[in-house]
């Protein structure tokens, strides 16, 4: 087990290139020992980069790969005790799923009897003890997963255990079963894992934490429900969330900000950070979970008009037009369909203030 | 169950028998009928039965080319398909140098069966041939005129110069198949670089080698040019295979007979190995 440090760590595929053009910009990043972390992103975000410098499968073209403190940029990957799960599964096809789970303890020179022992153990938790004499060739594609999971697992020195999007060609209903699965061997071993996914649901089933990353760069590490409620990017609130966070475009006032004829007050942080700042490029964000959608005009919501609504089964998303803007709201499965147009506001605690991008903290901690 | 019956379907398939009839089985029975006839002229012919098929099997000097022809497929076939493999794991992944290399290999395999001979037959000669002179200089009796080893050796080594490219090029397609995922999952539980090879190159090489494996089998088994042209199949009989006994036989001496019973023999040795080697190459999948 270890604490992955990724100290100022950058990477180019092409050093060539002026100026170099870079797949993971220049990042410090610590993965606590014994953890379940998620990388998350869209594709082409560096993450499966990121995971392949971790794993030493990549070597980085500045910066340190610490592993308990130790620099293991130089270590190739069979020495640094990780193992990895890839996205299309790896087993050895002629060997049976025995000889597959026992193949690392074999290379290191492992004595037959606890080859025998570890094996029927993982064997077990895995769910492979039936196929333990089947040729790995002959195995459906969740069964070929878990043993290219079962190879590392086998293994005592393993500290970390990488996954690359493992899930991709498992069958939906399967997947579920699958992330279970992964999530007790965690619960079991206390494995640092870090699991590389596209997909928001796998990442928060899994992860303790999720790193999200954009344009090689982790934009926001924290707990699944941090990243929800207070995505410290517009990116993050665009990401998470399906559909993602709404943002409105707004303009300096008086009162604060304001959007078209609305005026939003904002905290005493928030004023603070405005003030210091020069930039125009402001936005207000909100889930559509929190926008609030009312039956009757009151005096604190605004009209707008209907376009469509989406029914998700337990719950409908509706699309509404306020001042020339799309919104996104949730209604609960109970409430009533606004017909042409509907009363929204917005409360105060989940509109969150961008200052070019970035999250303006609503209190501030650090005085 | 009343489903309305129609023979219609049957002008469908028709093209293709009309093609296989002429490709492959009247072609095919032609000579079965010869086996099984003497015939003497168009009108003078009698049904003999197995008789040709007894004489051409008990015929020694046939037993002989039969016995030579499944040594030199043999020797091909060791030869050929692991130097293949072994060019193709050294052969550069990407790149320039890999592009040379494939163009280097498939140079070979652009010559014709009989330039290739001559080439051969020029080179190895001891008064003006680079590599005769250069074997005789060195002091080794080379003449592949006069000493049987000396040929069969020379027509081995054309072989494996002509075609080890295509075992080679066949494994680099194969080679290059494979996702480097495998190569990694390999590094990170520490396999050798044998175990590499044996449990992930070689399995996935398995049906490109399979198709090498028939390709060469079956060319090296029907080998006639390249002898021929070297020693017209000397010097005596040393190197004369199958195909050269049964020309022999047919166009030389004329005996349309027992050469039809011979080409059926041939072709069915031919079938029944190669179908051996298929299913020894397939059946360890299904277990």
């Amino acid at each position: 087990m270890a604490e992955i440090h990724l100290k100022s760590l950058a990477h180019s595929y092409d050093t060539s290139a002026n100026p170099p053009e870079y797949a993971i910009r220049q990042m410090d990043h610590i993965w606590h020992d014994g953890g379940a972390f998620a990388l998350l992103g869209p594709s082409g975000c560096g993450k499966s980069t990121l995971l392949n410098i971790i794993s030493g499968l990549l070597k980085p073209s500045e910066g340190d790969v610490l592993f308990d403190g130790v620099r293991v940029n130089e270590i190739p990957p069979q020495d640094r005790n990780i193992a990895q799960v890839f996205q299309f599964p790896v087993v050895y096809d002629t060997m049976s799923v025995f000889d597959n789970l026992a193949f690392p303890l074999r290379n290191m020179g492992t004595g037959a009897a606890k080859i025998n022992s570890k094996v029927t153990e993982i064997a077990e938790i895995l769910e492979l003890t039936d196929v333990l004499s089947k040729k790995a060739a002959n195995l459906t594609a969740d069964e070929k997963q878990k043993v290219s999971m079962g190879r590392g697992l086998v293994r005592d020195d393993v500290s970390a255990i990488l996954f690359d999007e493992p899930l991709t060609v498992i069958d939906p209903q399967l997947k579920w079963k699958l992330r279970r699965k992964l999530k007790q061997i965690h619960e079991k071993f206390k494995t640092t894992m870090v699991y590389v996914t596209h997909d928001q649901l796998e990442a928060s089933t899994f992860a303790d934490k999720i790193a999200l990353m954009y344009g090689g760069q982790v934009v926001q590490f924290g707990t699944p429900r941090e990243l929800f409620e207070q995505p410290n990017h517009t990116f993050v609130g665009y990401f998470i969330g399906s559909p993602g966070m709404n943002f409105l475009e707004v303009k300096r006032c008086k009162e604060g900000v304001c959007f078209d004829n609305i005026a939003f007050p904002l905290s005493d942080a928030e004023k603070k950070a405005l003030q210091h700042s020069t930039s125009n490029n402001l936005k207000l964000g909100i889930r559509p979970e929190f926008v609030h959608v009312w039956d009757k005009p009151n005096s604190q919501a605004h009209e707008a008009s209907v376009e469509f609504v989406e029914d998700l089964g337990t719950y409908k998303i509706v699309t509404l037009t306020l001042a020339g803007v799309s919104i996104k709201a949730r209604l609960q499965e109970d409430q009533k369909v606004p017909h042409k147009s509907t009363f929204i506001s917005f409360p105060e605690q989940w509109l969150m203030l961008y200052i070019d991008e970035f999250l303006v903290e609503k209190e501030n901690n650090h005085e | 169950m009343n489903k309305p019956h129609s023979n219609k379907a049957w002008f469908l398939v028709l093209p293709v028998f009309i093609l296989v009839a002429f490709s492959a089985i009247v072609p095919l029975m032609t000579v079965v009928n010869y086996s099984l006839q003497d015939i003497f002229d168009v009108s003078t012919r009698y049904f003999v039965g197995t008789e040709w098929y007894r004489e051409i099997l008990n015929n020694s000097r046939l037993q002989d080319s039969l016995v030579r022809q499944f040594i030199f497929s043999g020797s091909v076939l060791l030869i050929e398909i692991p130097l293949g493999i072994g060019v193709a794991l050294m052969m550069p992944k990407s790149g320039k140098w890999s592009v040379i290399s494939l163009l280097i290999l498939a140079l070979p395999l652009l010559v014709p069966l009989n330039v290739v001979g001559t080439i051969w037959q020029i080179f190895g000669r001891a008064d003006i041939g680079l590599f005769g002179w250069a074997l005789n200089s060195l002091g080794i009796d080379y003449n592949y005129a006069a000493n049987p080893i000396d040929a069969w050796l020379t027509v081995l080594l054309m072989d494996v110069w002509h075609w080890t490219s295509l075992v080679a090029l066949l494994s680099f397609s194969g080679l290059r198949a494979i996702p480097d995922a495998y190569y990694q999952a390999a590094s990170i539980d520490r396999a050798s670089a044998w175990a590499v090879f044996r449990y992930i190159q070689l399995p996935k090489l398995k049906s490109v080698l399979l198709i090498g494996v028939l390709l060469r089998f079956m060319d090296s088994f029907m080998i006639y040019t390249e002898p021929f042209v070297l020693t017209g199949g000397g010097p005596g009989n040393s190197t004369t295979f199958l195909s050269q006994a049964l020309t022999k036989m047919a166009v030389g001496q004329f005996d349309i007979g027992p050469a039809g019973a011979f080409s059926i023999i041939y072709f069915l040795i031919i079938l029944l190995v190669s179908w051996l080697f298929y299913t020894a190459m397939t059946h360890s999948d299904n277990k």
